[in-house]
């Protein structure tokens, strides 16, 4: 209001003489905190017409406001002062209590003093760079890995290396390769980063061989794997996996679990189960930046576990999503081109869909939203501008209709791509069916031959 | 000053440079408001029309960029609404707005611009124009610049290195805009100068810091380029900058503030303009409010001349 002022009377300080100041001021590691172009660009998915398969968003819609109401008028009643309360730094018992639960649920018995609340599974991919990572550390992640692991990693000024996934998740022999080349470079990986079930954004699931490599290798070189389990309980199909977190007996891994898919994102409320003296680490991190994480959140989440609606609540989403997936596939089937692969989840809330290599997807993006509809670029998953002819597509936020449409608008403009390049090369030529790449587990979709002779 | 305005800030839109423009409109919010005057800003939509109607402003300022606020159609419209609006007429921003016609505008009166080839997506699907893509590298050589026609801000501006790299360039290009030029690679500094009033102000030179060229993201990020203010220049060499600036600006008919972006050719020492921007950003980090303080104008002065000036033009 001051700056205001002086400004009016035209002897204030400028504001661009203020960014120059505050410039100065930065810390370096702010050089590597960029907004990306992408979001950028997908500021656009705001408006209400455009179709978004962009986003990672649950249905919060789908729970019950009444519930939602219950669940507040009890903490507001029996529990009002703790709830406006500071908190203890690794969370409130009760909440401890209902997230070890659900640690068993998953198959992994676990004493809630092992848990430490936070807000959000992002703080402890936050916390585990704060423990772990000196400048010019390396982090070994998927790749494609989750877009949103990527600017953490930056703030701590660590180098990313990514190791490539197929169907069943990342490639552990090339994990070994690549642990072998740093070693032989000198270059110390601190931890590797993975979601190992219905990975995000590439929607495949690690295969238990892999996951009883990959704690065998963590033990062997003494790194840490940070495993991040945000959706095992959406699981659609199939048989579940043992985390990570139980195949090694919490000796090298670092679990992250959320709420914020099996529950609601809203709430920011997260946890991680972590060796002890790692996780000593964690909670003096957790307590330097938000000293504990909100009561009020976690007496909601308590309440709510201990009412027994939440198992029904999780069915009710799997029913939702289940629908949804299919719809993805089906759409997929019918309105991209033989050119293209896509993965089919098990579980979780992503479909990555690769096009010809000759397609740039954030390029594709400028003609999609035109088309209002959008799609997360593959660049966003990769640090060395890799994946530039994937896409994550979402279909946990959208219902089937609005899913069909979507992927018939991305379908429709895919094909002019193909087309344009075949004008452009002066070729015309047959794209011809793209070999089973290694993110395509369901390649072997029926074709309608009619369908292969308009595209080609 | 004129005192107690009530001023449409047009800003955000459609456009892929939505979130620049919701960045300069705010800016010039602020420095009406600290001038006095009561700034309205709107989100531009389908209701803009509605929206102007019900706050029937003295005037309207226009922060929109990329093809909403840069290619005429905003300017024709509110032409039709006896609204005064900020800088270019409906022809002038076409013009600046078609990278082509720029240049062959520029070519007609002798300032330097980069050779360049121009295809559109009807002669390639239509006309068998790909069997004359094979004379680019004869007629410019490699590498050349693939970019969009019509487009601010770079996006989807890629390089070629050579022949087998042109279509993806091309698609790429054609992302954005119905028609790709293709332009000779000049190797040498990258320049701005903003013009106002009609007069260059100080030349900005944008060096980026990783990347080959001064892209999208470098543009709208501090400390991903670095600029400098005014450009380490010998006198001559910024003088024939800005004159070449001016020139460009009064040919294309721009009114009141613009930018013109050139490379200072490392071969001849001659500067090549690239394209002229009829609605520069304005945000913190742009290069026309850095020249602005260069000249010692100060962002709010420069807002308030830019007000006068639109009235005066009305």
């Amino acid at each position: 209001m001051t700056l205001e002022k002086q400004g009016a009377g035209g002897e204030g300080p400028s504001p661009s003489r203020d960014l120059r100041r505050y410039a100065a001021l930065f810390a370096s590691r702010t050089r590597v905190m960029t907004s990306s172009v992408m979001r950028d660009l997908m500021a656009i998915t705001e408006h209400p017409e455009v179709i978004s398969l962009a986003g990672g968003l649950p249905d919060t819609a789908s729970f019950p406001p009444e519930e939602m109401a219950r669940v507040m008028g009890q903490v507001a009643r029996e529990d009002s002062a703790r709830a406006l309360q500071y908190g203890p730094t690794n969370g409130l018992a009760s909440t401890r209590e209902a997230i070890a639960q659900v640690m068993e649920w998953q198959g992994v018995g676990v004493d809630p003093g092992d848990v430490l609340v936070t807000t959000g599974g992002q703080q402890v991919i936050d916390l585990v760079c704060k423990a772990l990572i000196d400048p010019g550390d390396v982090i070994v992640a998927e790749g494609p890995t989750y877009p949103g692991a990527v600017p953490t990693f930056s703030s701590y000024q660590a180098d990313v290396v990514q190791v490539g996934m197929d169907g069943d998740g990342m490639k552990v022999d090339e994990l070994e390769e690549t642990l072998a080349r740093l070693e032989a470079e000198g270059r110390r990986p601190k931890f590797i980063y993975t979601v190992p079930t219905f990975q995000n954004p590439a929607g495949v699931t690690m295969s238990l061989p892999r996951r009883r490599r990959l704690v065998e290798i963590a033990a062997e070189r003494e790194l840490i794997v940070l495993e991040d389990e945000p959706y095992s309980l959406l699981r659609y199909e199939g048989a579940p996996l043992p985390t990570l977190l139980e195949l090694d007996g919490g000796r090298f891994v670092v679990h992250a679990g959320t709420f914020s898919k099996m529950l609601a994102p809203g709430l920011r409320l997260g946890w991680a189960i972590a060796p002890r003296p790692v996780m000593e680490k964690l909670v003096l991190g957790a307590q330097a930046t938000t000293l504990c994480p909100s009561p009020f959140t976690q007496l909601f989440v308590s309440g709510y576990m201990a009412s027994g609606q939440w198992g029904g609540y999780i069915d009710e989403l799997r029913e939702i999503y289940t629908g949804r997936r299919d719809a993805m596939l089906s759409a997929l089937e019918a309105h991209f081109p033989p050119a293209a692969t896509w993965t089919r989840p098990q579980g979780g809330l992503f479909v990555w869909a690769t096009l010809p290599e000759f397609i740039d997807t954030t390029d594709l993006l400028a003609r999609a939203l035109a088309a209002n509809v959008a799609f997360v670029p593959g660049r966003a998953a990769f640090v060395n501008g890799d994946g530039s002819s994937s896409m994550r597509l979402n279909f946990s936020a959208s219902d089937p209709v609005t899913i069909e449409e979507g992927i018939r608008r991305i379908g429709v403009l895919v094909a002019e791509q193909i087309e344009l390049y075949g004008a452009i090369t002066g070729s015309f030529p047959a794209i011809p069916a793209q070999e089973a790449g290694p993110l395509a587990d369901v390649v072997e979709l029926p074709r309608r031959d009619e369908e292969r002779r308009r595209q080609g | 000053m004129s005192g107690g305005l009530n001023v449409a800030v047009l800003k955000g839109g459609r456009s892929l440079e939505r979130q620049v423009s919701l960045a300069s409109g705010d800016r010039v919010e602020e420095a009406l408001a600290r001038l006095g005057h009561a700034p309205t800003g709107i989100d531009v939509g389908t209701d803009l029309v509605p929206r102007l109607a019900e706050l029937s402003p003295d005037l309207v300022f226009i922060a929109l960029h990329g093809r909403d606020g840069e290619d005429g159609s905003l300017q024709e419209l509110l032409e039709t609404l006896d609204l005064p609006y900020t800088g270019s007429s409906p022809a002038a921003c076409a013009r600046a707005w078609d990278k082509q016609v720029t240049k062959e505008l520029l070519d007609a009166e002798g300032i330097g611009t980069p050779r360049a080839l121009s295809f559109s997506e009807t002669a390639l699907r239509e006309f068998g124009g790909s069997q004359a893509l094979a004379r680019v590298g004869e007629k410019l050589g490699f590498p050349v610049v693939v970019k969009p026609c019509r487009q601010g801000s770079a996006l989807g501006v890629r390089f070629a290195s050579g022949a087998d790299e042109l279509p993806e360039a091309l698609l790429s290009a054609f992302s954005y805009s119905d028609r790709a030029l293709i332009e000779e690679f000049i190797p040498g500094r990258e320049l701005a100068v903003p013009v106002f009033r009609g007069v260059a102000l100080p030349v900005v030179e944008a060096r980026p810091t990783e990347d080959r060229f001064y892209d999208f993201e470098a543009r709208y990020t501090i400390g991903s380029a670095v600029l400098s203010c005014p450009a380490e220049l010998d006198e001559e060499t910024a003088a024939t900058a800005r004159e070449t600036a001016e020139r460009t600006v009064e040919l294309l008919g721009l009114r009141s503030f613009a930018r013109v972006d050139m490379l200072l050719d490392e071969r001849d020492g001659v500067p090549k303009v690239l394209e002229a921007d009829a609605i520069p950003g304005l945000t913190d980090t742009s290069l026309l409010p850095q020249s602005i303080e260069a000249a010692g104008i100060g962002f709010d002065e420069f807002v308030g001349q830019a007000v006068e000036e639109a009235l005066a033009a009305a």
